[in-house]
């Protein structure tokens, strides 16, 4: 029989909050993370601004030993370790035991790790000072780093891996820890993911021309998600992470329960039809929700809320097509859907599961969070969907049913759904 | 040239952070084993060559490298290439 899987702790670094507490009052008044980036300016990029968690010295020394801290240039790591610990803690869960907890797995995904430290390695390599590399250049940049150092951290003895799709990474990082669960594999899992910061992270991205360069003096006003005058997405950086539960387990050590996932589905469009590379194939997009809402056991009509993907460009509006679409709901009729990017850019990797986070919280808190920068509202949009559907203020109000999905170069999806637990 | 005692009070401030055994540490001399006795990740042994190489400003092939992995090996090691200097 399949398991019941339940949230129970959640932690999250974002441009705009760094830890639940701070991010959920973010997230509630609307509060931009992004900000102006010297380094960017100084490299002459075309977008000067982007999304950057503060990390304080102080913060770094409680989550790492100074001898993980010598010689440490990773800030996926960083982020993504401050997200998975402060998920863990929230559980109520316990760590540092003498054996490993074979119940436990770790499913955290990255798109890169430790560019930064490559970049130094490979001056030190082309200078032939191979010798003088040390022994944390391997553990930092291996794209599994992450779930390694939390692997370790905690002493997981199930599972422990990394999975990478872009930037549905941290939406299908959920999903994948669910299907663990759900199958009777593991009691629980660290899900999430993390997305580095950094010119060397967002170059690739500038060069396509796929950033906004219109808003350098007026970064907060930069990142606008199914706005008229959206101009592409602004980068940004950070993890989030959540302790997925089996109900029974959870429910034995009266662990908090922030929500349940009902399932979801991952796919991709093959780059066919419309499909590239870049650009996502609409009938994926729209297979991947319904059938999201079909392992879910939920009807299109029931969902509440769409925290949506919707990344500031112009694919924004044919995103809303397909929600439409696939929900068979238009106008009044559509939910309410918002965009987390509006507040800290576009995350990369880190994206899906800071999303997931803020979805979570809105189901466990009762509201909907508003969209910012959205107040020209694109008319292709406006023909699809009620103005009210996207709310720019913020809504205090109980919701049952949130519907998240990601969409990734490569035209891959993810779609999950999350529903309001009820003991 | 500093004498045995001098020496291992140099090697004893390198090798802390690598140290996971605080009692092996206090009472560490020329019989301590990096690995077995101060608890070493035998992957820090490359950090604490190169903190060697820094200190001392010498160079240690990789043949010193492996058989470095105790205090009197140390020791020794960095005696013969200081003199050598």
């Amino acid at each position: 029989m399949d398991r019941r899987v339940v949230i129970t702790g959640l932690g999250v670094v974002a441009p705009n909050g760094v830890g639940v507490p701070a991010f959920t009052n973010a997230v509630k008044m609307g509060i931009s993370g992004i900000s102006h980036d010297r380094q960017l300016q100084d490299l002459q990029f075309s977008c000067q601004i982007a999304g950057k968690p503060e990390i304080t010295e102080n913060m770094k020394l409680s989550y790492f030993s100074e001898l993980e801290l010598r010689g440490f240039n990773s800030t996926g790591i960083l982020y993504g370790v401050i997200a998975g610990l402060e998920a863990w803690a929230d559980a109520k869960l316990p760590s540092n035991g003498p054996e490993p907890d074979w119940d436990t797995g770790i499913l955290f995904g990255s798109g890169t790790s430790g560019v930064d430290k490559f970049r130094e390695s490979i001056y030190k390599i082309d200078d032939l000072q191979t010798r003088r590399l040390g022994s944390n250049v391997v553990a930092q940049t291996m794209n599994s780093g992450i779930s390694a150092y939390l692997g370790g951290k905690l002493g997981a003895g199930n599972q422990v891996t990394t999975n990478s799709s872009a930037c549905v990474t941290g939406t299908e990082s959920i999903l994948m820890a669910f299907d663990r669960i759900r199958s009777g594999q593991a009691k629980r899992m660290l899900a999430g993911s993390t997305g580095e910061s950094g010119p060397y992270i967002w170059a690739g991205f500038d060069a396509m021309r796929v950033c906004t360069f219109r808003h350098n003096d007026t970064p907060e006003k930069g990142s606008r998600p199914m706005s008229a005058s959206a101009s592409g997405f602004v980068p940004g950086s950070g993890a989030g992470a959540m302790v997925l539960e089996d109900l029974e387990s959870a429910i034995q050590r009266d662990a908090p329960i922030y929500a349940e996932v009902l399932g979801g589905n991952v796919n991709s469009g093959g780059q066919r039809g419309e499909g590239t590379m870049t650009a996502p194939n609409s009938a994926a997009v729209q297979r991947c929700i319904t059938e999201a809402l079909k392992k879910a056991g939920v009807k299109g009509k029931d969902i509440d809320a769409i925290n949506g993907h919707l990344t500031a460009t112009s694919k924004d509006s044919l995103e809303i097509e397909n929600w439409a679409e696939a929900l068979d709901r238009r106008e009044a009729d559509f939910p309410y859907i918002n965009s987390l990017k509006s507040m800290t850019g576009h995350c990369l990797s880190g994206a899906g599961s800071i999303e997931c986070v803020a979805s979570v919280l809105q189901l466990y808190d009762g509201f909907i969070f508003p969209n910012i920068n959205c107040e020209d509202l694109h008319p292709e949009i406006a023909s699809v969907i009620n103005p009210s559907c996207v709310p720019s203020g913020l809504i205090i109000k109980n919701i049952n049913l949130l519907a998240k999905a990601s969409f990734g170069f490569g035209d891959v999806n993810a779609c999950i759904i999350f529903k309001k637990y009820k003991n | 040239m500093m004498n045995k005692e001098q020496l291992i009070g140099k090697l004893k401030i390198i090798v802390k952070p690598y140290t996971n055994n605080p009692e092996a540490y206090e009472n560490m001399d020329e019989g301590t084993g990096f690995i077995d006795d101060l608890r070493i990740n035998s992957a820090n042994l490359v950090d604490i060559i190169l903190d060697i190489e820094e200190t001392f400003d010498i160079t240690i092939d990789n043949d010193d490298m492996e058989r470095m992995l105790d205090v009197k090996a140390a020791i020794e090691i960095i005696e013969a290439k200081l003199a050598g200097k």
